[in-house]
């Protein structure tokens, strides 16, 4: 067990936040839950870059006087990636955010069902 | 300073996007100008690295003299510095021509366009002329999101399609950024360069197939590929009529780049599972060509019709990628050129007709090639090359990738490519004739006369569209042909030294 929590769980638990993704965007009607499925989504890969990153026994990777050589320490090029990809993450959800208080303004709902009737009249 | 050239190519352009906001609230006027001025800079810039590349070979740029694998480099090779000239030139006319569409807005609306626009033709350049997969996700979240917001911009269905286009194209970055993460964890590399070295060995194992598959989703999501096109028709008929034929020229043709830099430069086309994926690719390609066709000629929007058509235009293009051989390759990335130029003219015409009559379908085109005579013009050159008939440019495209067809004995190939090309004919000549074959109805009467007078000129209804609309449409027109009869040389010294192995 204790195996699993420290090996694969992450993967898997990585592998469902992704796949909640999709999941959402196409089963979920109301257009909030989309957009919230897309960020767990964006989440689950900024998850697994981090996971890559990981080492047990690994500390900051700011060197330590005393503590030397790589394996001391977690791999910080993934971190440094994921802030990247977390701003990204970040103006996605502020652009669709902007998007969607649009499309509230023009057509009072952001009910998929109730959208496609108001856009089609 | 001519050392920095390959960078100039995206810092101009990318200061200008920043700036514009705050220029266009002192001087609205001159924001407009110098957007033009950035992108025209950057366009010199990219042809200047085009020329040095092809005499002294590939121009690697390392930022900060960080070398590779560490730093962030940008590479431009005879391929790459090809595609930067042709989107910097799209954008370009494009930019031209946009400029009578936002005449009437306040300098808030004008300096974001601007800034957006820009953003676009940064992010677009930087996805072409990196060299690390990272820097390439980055660039294609600054293009993809500035192009959701330009998509937004057109009006009321346009916020939903842009809303859904979002969706679907940030699942299809993460797909894609996932892919890249499976790189990571195979070789610990970034660097374009440093992981064709380092896959090379591994190219057996299944860690790598499962990155091959997610970044062709993720490239597939956003070129419209074809089970993955639903957002295309959607955001491209309802963008407003300034930014489709950028968008419609240029992006989707960078995502299929993209593709050929990973499966031509990083991963090899004939090494492990890529010859499956590539045959995957291949009828992906054939059913995307026959369902774009034939769902182009069900569409009364000419807008809608021609955002089909890009679905199947985008199958000829990979297509040529899953053929494997020289010949497709080279057929590939002259119809990107080609397709790039024709789809963007055609764009260009439905809004200058849009400009000038308000409509957009087809059954209120009769007339205009008399009234329109020089804009009709261009779109008769354009379709013609659509369809491929000699000598416009398509003609020559579909003609490498029927040789490079044949040389593999795909006879479905050349099948598929001959019947599109009839498909294509008949939605086409659906528009011509009504164009020039059908009598304008009496009562038409120009939409925009009222704007136009009381904003400049007496005599205007004299002419066509104003200038900077004509001219972008009349340049495109004329280089469609060029490019057609001049395809010779362009292949012989440029393309065929893009591939590995290639020019011997």
């Amino acid at each position: 067990m204790k195996e699993f929590l420290t090996e694969h769980f992450i993967y898997c638990l990585t592998f469902f936040m992704f796949l909640l993704g999709p999941y959402g965007i196409i089963f979920k009607k109301n257009l909030v839950k989309k957009l919230m499925a897309m960020n767990i989504m964006q989440v689950a890969v900024i998850l697994f870059f981090l996971s890559l990153g990981q080492k047990i026994g690994g500390t900051v990777p700011v060197q330590i006087s005393g503590v030397v050589g790589a394996a001391n320490y977690i791999n910080p090029l993934p971190h440094a990636l994921m802030l990247t990809a977390i701003v990204v993450s970040l103006a996605t959800l502020g652009v669709s955010l902007a998007i969607l208080s649009l499309i509230q303004k023009r057509y009072g709902t952001l009910e998929e069902d109730e959208l496609l009737r108001r856009m089609n009249q | 300073m001519r050392e920095q050239l390959p960078v100039l190519i995206i810092v101009v352009p990318l200061l200008t996007a920043l700036l514009s906001p705050l220029i266009a609230y002192f001087a609205s006027k001159l924001v407009r100008f110098l957007g033009i001025v950035a992108v025209f800079t950057s366009l010199l810039c990219a042809v200047g690295v085009l020329r040095r590349v092809l005499t002294e070979g590939t121009w690697h740029y390392y930022f900060g003299n960080w070398l590779p694998p560490w730093g962030i480099e940008y590479v431009i090779d005879p391929l790459s510095g090809v595609m930067a000239v042709l989107v910097a030139f799209l954008s370009l006319l494009v930019l031209i021509y946009s400029g009578p569409f936002l005449r009437e807005e306040g300098w808030l609306k004008k300096g974001i366009y601007y800034a957006l626009y820009l953003l676009l033709t940064v992010g677009l350049l930087g996805m072409v002329i990196t060299g690390d997969v990272f820097n390439l996700y980055v660039f294609l979240e600054i293009a993809s999101l500035s192009a959701y917001g330009l998509i937004a911009a057109g009006g009321d269905k346009a916020t939903v399609s842009a809303f859904r286009y979002v969706l679907v194209g940030t699942v299809g970055a993460s797909f894609y950024l996932l892919g890249v993460g499976y790189l990571y964890a195979i070789t610990g590399s970034l660097n374009m360069a440093d992981l064709a070295v380092r896959l090379q060995p591994l190219m057996d194992s299944q860690a790598v197939l499962i990155a091959l598959v997610f970044i062709l989703v993720g490239m597939g999501i956003k070129m419209a590929l074809f089970p993955m096109h639903g957002w295309l028709p959607d955001a491209y008929t309802y963008a407003p009529p300034a930014v489709t034929p950028f968008i419609s020229g240029a992006m989707t043709k960078v995502m299929v780049y993209v593709l050929f830099r990973y499966f031509l430069f990083i991963f090899g086309p004939t090494t492990g599972y890529v010859p499956i994926i590539l045959e995957v690719l291949g009828w992906l390609a054939i059913i995307g060509i026959i369902w774009g066709s034939v769902m182009a000629i069900a569409q009364s929007d000419l807008r809608r019709m021609l955002a089909y058509s890009s679905v199947a235009q985008v199958g000829y293009i990979a297509l040529g990628l899953s053929l494997g051989n020289m010949l497709g390759f080279i057929g590939a990335i002259f119809h990107i050129i080609n397709h790039g130029m024709m789809k963007s003219c055609l764009f260009l015409v439905t809004g200058g007709i849009k400009w000038k009559t308000g409509e957009h379908l087809l059954g209120k085109y009769a007339g205009l090639g008399r009234k329109m005579p020089l804009t009709m013009g261009a779109f008769l050159i354009a379709a013609f090359s659509m369809v491929g008939l000699p000598p416009t440019a398509g003609f020559f495209s579909k003609w490498y990738l029927i040789l490079g067809a044949l040389e593999k004995d795909l006879w479905l190939y050349l099948v598929v490519i001959i019947l599109s090309s009839l498909l294509n004919a008949i939605y086409f000549f659906r528009v011509i004739e009504q164009a020039y074959l059908k009598k304008a109805p009496l009562e038409s009467v120009s939409v925009n006369e009222n704007i136009a007078c009381s904003v400049a000129c007496v005599g205007y209804n004299k002419k066509e569209l104003p200038l900077t609309i004509m001219v972008p449409l009349v340049v495109l027109g004329a280089g469609i042909l060029i490019l057609g009869i001049f395809n010779e040389p362009l292949i012989s010294n440029i393309l065929q030294y893009a591939f590995p192995g290639g020019g011997i």
